[in-house]
């Protein structure tokens, strides 16, 4: 510890600390918890009980009162340290409660029933992951289609969108030929006009060509990005022509420049493109909001937001499945931040 | 680790195998294809799909928009659509007054644009600032700086609706806010069944989860300033104040625009978080102009698609102008790159 102390106060030349020292950790240590807590609290909260859930003052790990199968009673039943009229102490199960008594037996000798002041007795408590939150919601509902169409969806665009717009940057940044400026221009120009101003348009293109309700409908209008195709000319002027010229000299086809030369020495861009097609693809909400209707067709996002959206929201389950929806990013993000970070500060990339 | 590394390439080259194998496939009508038409053929031919997809999702919608937006009626086929030319427009823009939405025939279309409005300012200014400070702080030297930056940045590839449901849960009655209120002694609050707070919650969110994205960006251009004027400051005694607005702030400049200019795109089309934490309400408190949009175009029983797409040409038109402002700046940019 003193060691740490030491590390950190070593700062400023040995001038001890300094007012913006204390700033910096206050907003570090702030951040943290701003930034961190509300997910952990989302996971702790996501393993309660419904009856956990809706205590007040909430704790932070998932608790729930012990039960216990007492023979002559078919449910489970849930155990108290209770007081006794003795002014003994035992361990009893609750039968039922009648105003501020309870009846309760001792689950080892079911014959004699007590009669106990709720005050005095105190639920037996202990941590307890309630793991059906996730494990109902999966086999009951419709969640595991939502996960397998969110799977999908984020598969299926994210591949033809690396295909289709490294085709096009390839042409965009390795040929010459008429219009090829006119081209660049609109690609850049649809910069401008994002998904909120196509919504009615483009839902009535979707169904014309048949698409509505479908999960090709929700991937189709997504990937042909301009920034996609933007980020990897940008990437692929920077490849020598030589090489291509070296190639055609070996009489190797235009397709095979392509695939052969070009798309292995442009890996680290269609990398950083595939990562941020795959976060785009799987957060995606406005447009499959739109263009789905039967619940059989919806995206993790859309069918979370509809549960959510209940009357009588069960927020149990709710909880778990947006720790399911998170996963994934997270996974991203843990072991892919430097591509993120630095395609982000590199072109602006979102 | 070696075993591990060959397994995993041999289960590459399994995906790879059928993939290599359509690609040489393809060469032979492909190789045929170069011959009737040149390289300039080929160009086109890598153009075509994204540019067919391009075309049929985004430039026809684009030129339907502006006929949709000229025609009435609540049937989706351009077909079913009677010509109103402007009507649409009119019927928008008809206001005595337009600081009070109240009075306009389209008062639900103003009260989005004047919370709009509202979020954009508010939502703009407290992101630069938090950002700002978020990246001066990471520029300095602190140890592990690389898992503060990932503490910052983490909720910005979260999902709108996984943020939404996060602080629904947080900000609900019983949640962990008022908890703490409790805890420490204040007055509990009903976070968004209330107007005010409601909108506030709005910008705090949506500023929760993109501030690591400006961080990001504002980062890269304080870690681009020479390293040589702080020397120089140093050695004539500056004091850090003036070190942060002579040197810091100036040479930020560029990428301060960019991120407010970025910021004011992405506010303006604010829709998602803010539509799964608040749906709107309480009553049209956050009703911002992206669900305006939605809820005219598809969810209201009055739906009136005409209507919809004209107040979208509206919103595109002043983002387009900031997108403008953006292109310029990156341009502007690049020449100092260059130079």
């Amino acid at each position: 510890m003193s060691r740490v102390l030491a590390f950190l106060t070593r700062r400023r030349g040995g001038k001890g600390w300094h007012w913006t020292d204390i700033v910096t950790w206050a907003w570090l240590v702030g951040g943290l918890i701003v930034m961190f807590g509300p997910a952990l609290w989302l996971v702790f909260s996501s393993f309660k009980t419904p009856a956990a859930l809706a205590e007040f003052p909430p704790t932070l790990l998932p608790v729930a009162t012990q039960t216990v199968m007492v023979e002559g009673y078919d449910k489970p039943l849930e155990l108290y340290r209770a007081t006794t009229d003795d002014g003994e102490t035992r361990t009893l199960a609750q039968i039922r409660r009648v105003g501020i008594i309870a009846q309760m037996v001792d689950p080892r000798d079911p014959g004699t029933v007590y009669k106990i002041n709720i005050n005095d007795r105190v639920p037996v408590r202990s941590v307890d992951f309630a793991t059906e939150n996730y494990v109902e919601p999966m086999e009951k509902n419709d969640f595991t289609l939502y996960l397998r169409n969110s799977v999908f969806v984020t598969a299926i665009a994210t591949i033809i969108t690396l295909l289709t717009n490294s085709m096009a940057a390839f042409a965009l940044s390795k040929y010459s030929f008429r219009g090829r400026d006119a081209v660049m221009l609109l690609i850049v120009a649809t910069l401008m006009v994002p998904l909120p101003v196509l919504l009615v348009p483009l839902y009535s293109v979707v169904s014309t060509v048949g698409l509505f309700d479908t999960l090709w409908g929700v991937i189709l209008p997504t990937v042909a990005t301009p920034t996609g195709v933007f980020l990897l000319r940008q990437y692929m002027l920077t490849i020598p022509d030589e090489l291509i010229d070296a190639a055609r000299m070996d009489h190797a086809s235009e397709w095979q420049i392509y695939w052969r030369i070009i798309l292995p020495l442009a890996a680290p861009a269609l990398a950083v493109l595939a990562i941020f097609s795959v976060v785009w693809r799987w957060n995606d909400f406005l447009w499959p909001l739109v263009v789905l209707s039967s619940k059989e067709n919806y995206t993790l996002q859309v069918g979370l937001n509809t549960y959510a959206g209940e009357l009588n929201v069960q927020w149990h389950f709710i909880l778990a499945m947006t720790v399911v929806t998170m996963i994934p990013v997270v996974l991203v993000f843990t072991f892919l931040q430097r591509y993120i970070t630095s395609g982000i500060a590199g072109s602006g990339l979102k | 680790m070696s075993s591990g590394n060959a397994t995993s390439s041999r289960i590459g080259a399994a995906f790879a195998a059928p993939v290599t194998l359509a690609a040489s496939l393809l060469n032979v009508p492909l190789k045929a294809w170069q011959k009737l038409t040149g390289n300039n053929g080929m160009a086109a031919f890598f153009l075509a799909p994204n540019m067919a997809i391009f075309g049929v999702f985004v430039l026809v919608p684009l030129v339907m928009n502006f006929v949709y937006s000229m025609t009435s009626g609540s049937g989706i086929f351009l077909g079913d659509r009677n010509f109103v030319g402007t009507g649409q427009y009119a019927r928008l823009l008809e206001c005595p007054n337009y600081l009070n939405p109240r009075g306009c025939r389209e008062d639900l279309f103003w009260t989005a644009v004047h919370n709009t409005v509202l979020f954009v300012v508010l939502q703009v200014a407290f992101m630069t600032v938090v950002s700002m400070i978020t990246a001066l702080i990471l520029n300095r030297r602190i140890p592990a700086r690389g898992f503060w930056r990932a503490v910052f940045f983490f909720p910005v590839l979260l999902s709108p609706v996984v943020v939404g449901l996060i602080w629904r849960w947080i900000l609900q009655r019983q949640g962990l806010l008022n908890f703490v209120l409790f805890e420490t002694g204040f007055e509990p609050v009903d976070w968004l069944l209330d107007r005010d707070w409601a909108f506030a919650a709005t910008i705090a969110v949506s500023v929760w989860a993109h501030m690591g994205f400006y961080t990001l960006i504002l980062l890269a251009g304080l870690q681009a300033i020479p390293k040589d004027l702080y020397e120089a400051a140093e050695m004539d005694g500056t004091r850090p104040a003036r070190v942060f607005w002579r040197i810091t702030l100036p040479l930020l400049t560029p990428n301060l625009l960019v991120v407010i200019v970025l910021s004011l795109i992405r506010a303006v089309q604010i829709f998602d978080e803010a539509y799964v934490l608040t749906g709107g309400g309480p009553g049209t408190s956050t009703l911002y102009l992206t669900q305006y949009i939605y809820e005219v175009g598809f969810a209201s029983l009055l739906r009136n698609p005409g209507l919809a797409a004209a107040a979208s040409i509206l919103m595109g038109a002043v983002l387009a102008g900031l997108t403008l402002i953006q292109l310029q700046m990156g341009r502007r940019g690049e020449r100092k790159g260059k130079r």
